[in-house]
């Protein structure tokens, strides 16, 4: 036993001399290629076959995107030239990987290799050498000597951070109330998703299903629609007033059976627009939260937390339908400081 | 002689001689019948046409749905529901229905074209509703683009992006529609079908339809840009795809990797 290995073994019991035999190294066994002459040419042929493989399939992978030029309305042409260009490719790159492999595991040496792992701590020498040196340093610098250096220095390299917490701090604009906030306003025409043309209550017959955006959203720029619509996009739908369980205080949001609801999910926000007409339910199809539509939006099965939010709508003086004001609760996913009132 | 005749029996009395009696009994009835039935169904029109259908809806349709189309225990009114209506719910087999439950299936169908026609005409005849659509309409030959538009902000959500199906709630679905005639896709649209909701002339026009059909025909009849569809069914598919085959190759790999050579 070492040194080193005693210093390392205190606190055992019983001191048992190596409790399990170094198995050492496995015998060495002979491959097929080692042993017979013929089986290393066999080998070699299917290496070099491999690499062959490997330029056969660069040619394919360049023939496929000559072959299959995209061309207009020809989608089948874009699908072929993909297919042969990755089947080229692919070949091409295994062919190249599966040759090295199998060459170095048939025909390269092969015998067993043992390495003597070193212990990670250093000699007790050097590790007094270096305890001298720093010991030097320090006081030579005066780093424990000098406390006024030291503690303003410990000051100055907590203050430097500051300026950067309070400038990334500032990035982009606030949420403000954009969150609370749609597109809709007092007045605002129901029009249809993607055409912009206003809706008369009298075209929404019974178990009817439109799908609405504000007026005026068509016309804005792409980036500002897309984000308004991902708030302000409604399920427009009339079932019989009779089928309707409406809230007394909520009975003036409808018209004559039509009502209109947020298509986005109370639960993370996927547009829930899979409508049944004679169940009334309305199904997210991420993650299956189930509305009952004639029950303003309760949730009756699935994750989501709170009902759909409701558009208050009305008829205007030439028969459209407008919104009487914009949601009265936040639409989309519930987050944390949202008003449960 | 005698001999010979006790070898050879007559013909009538070899071992197969009746079931080969049977078996042309059975042709010459059932042709026989098919003949004379094929002969009653001949083109009819205007009130003829309504009263064959009448008898039709009596025999077929009036158990559930009343005796005059009001509607009675199992079965809706069909006041106002229109040849289209029916046209689609017969002319796919989903009606008649062969048993309850969450949604009717389709089967093959139950009635001939000129039976399908003639009780069409004796429901639209109670009271007015959407039509059979025009010709013009089911060339599929509109505007692909904006159809693919229309489907995928109205459609797509319960029949999938391509068409190829989606589930519903309490064991109902929105079925496939790959293979579905173009005047069924368009009499489903005008009607809203069991669950499905209507979408009428005033929100999706007779052009809108026109445009949606030609985009679900564009997709049935266009190989995928992608190569396998797997069902077009998305994440499922193509995850069990991509975990068995994909890791199952790297897993192979590995192996080999770490194999000695023998």
């Amino acid at each position: 036993m070492s040194e080193i290995e005693k210093a390392y073994s205190g606190g055992l019991a019983t001191n048992v001399e190596r409790p399990i035999s170094d198995p050492g190294i496995e015998p060495h066994r002979l491959r097929m290629t080692d042993k017979d002459e013929g089986a290393a040419k066999t080998a070699e042929r299917v290496i070099a076959s491999l690499f062959l493989l490997s330029i056969v399939g660069a040619i394919v992978a360049v023939w496929g995107f000559f072959a299959f030029p995209i061309t207009d309305g020809d989608l089948a042409a874009t699908r072929n030239g993909a297919l042969w260009m990755g089947i080229g490719m692919a070949l091409s790159l295994f062919g190249i990987g599966f040759g090295a492999v199998h060459w170095a595991k048939s025909l390269m040496p092969d015998h067993e290799v043992s390495e003597e792992r070193h212990l990670a701590r250093s000699s007790d020498e050097v590790r007094a050498q270096a305890i001298e040196i720093i010991k030097l340093a320090d006081g030579e610098s005066g780093f424990t000597r000098r406390k006024l250096i030291r503690r303003t220095m410990y000051g100055a390299l907590a203050f430097f951070p500051i300026p950067a917490v309070v400038i990334f701090g500032d990035l982009g604009p606030t949420v403000g109330d954009t969150l609370k906030r749609t597109m809709w306003r007092a007045g605002t025409r129901l029009t249809k998703d993607p055409t912009g043309i206003p809706i008369k209550a009298a075209d929404v017959t019974i178990g009817s299903v439109f799908h609405v955006i504000p007026e005026g959203l068509k016309d804005l720029d792409h980036e500002v629609k897309l984000n308004e619509k991902a708030k302000a996009a409604v399920l427009l739908v009339r079932v019989n007033p009779e089928d309707l369980k409406e809230d007394p205080a909520k009975a003036s949001w409808s018209y004559d059976g039509i009502v209109a609801y947020s298509k986005i999910c109370t639960h993370v926000g996927c547009p829930v627009a899979l409508y049944e007409q004679h169940t009334h339910h309305l199904l997210c199809p991420c993650h299956q939260s189930t509305f009952d539509l004639a029950d303003h939006c309760k949730v009756v099965f699935g994750p989501a937390a709170r009902p759909l939010p409701q558009l208050p709508i009305a008829v205007d003086a030439e028969g459209y339908l407008v919104a009487q004001s914009d949601f009265l609760e936040p639409v989309g996913p519930t987050f944390w400081d949202i008003r449960n009132d | 002689m005698e001999k010979q005749l006790n070898n050879e029996k007559p013909m009538r009395r070899r071992p197969w001689a009746a079931g080969f009696v049977i078996f042309l009994g059975l042709i010459l009835s059932g042709g026989g019948y098919a003949a004379a039935t094929s002969t009653v169904e001949t083109e009819l029109s205007g009130p003829e046409q309504v009263e064959e259908g009448r008898k039709l809806f009596l025999a077929n349709c009036a158990t559930c749905h009343g005796s005059n189309g009001e509607g009675a225990i199992g079965g809706p009114s069909l006041i106002g529901v229109g040849a289209a209506s029916v046209d689609f719910q017969v002319g796919t087999g989903r009606m008649p229905g062969q048993a309850s439950g969450p949604q009717l299936h389709k089967k093959p169908v139950q009635f001939t074209d000129e039976q399908i026609a003639a009780m069409a005409a004796y429901v639209a005849s109670l009271a007015p509703g959407p039509a059979i659509p025009a010709e013009e309409y089911l060339k599929g030959d509109g505007d692909v683009a904006h159809g693919g538009e229309l489907f995928r902000i109205n459609c797509a959500m319960c029949h999938n992006a391509v068409g190829a199906a989606g589930a519903l709630t309490e064991g109902k679905w929105a079925p496939v529609l790959d293979g579905v005639s173009e005047k069924h896709i368009y009499e489903a649209m005008l009607t809203g079908p069991q669950n499905m909701p209507v979408f009428n002339d005033a929100n999706l026009t007779p052009e809108d339809k026109k445009d949606i059909i030609s985009y679900l025909k564009y997709v049935e009849n266009n190989p995928s840009v992608g190569g396998f569809e797997l069902g077009s069914i998305g994440p499922v598919a193509e995850g069990l795809f991509a975990w068995i085959f994909g890791l199952g190759f790297i897993i192979a790999i590995t192996v080999w990797l770490g194999a000695k050579a023998n």
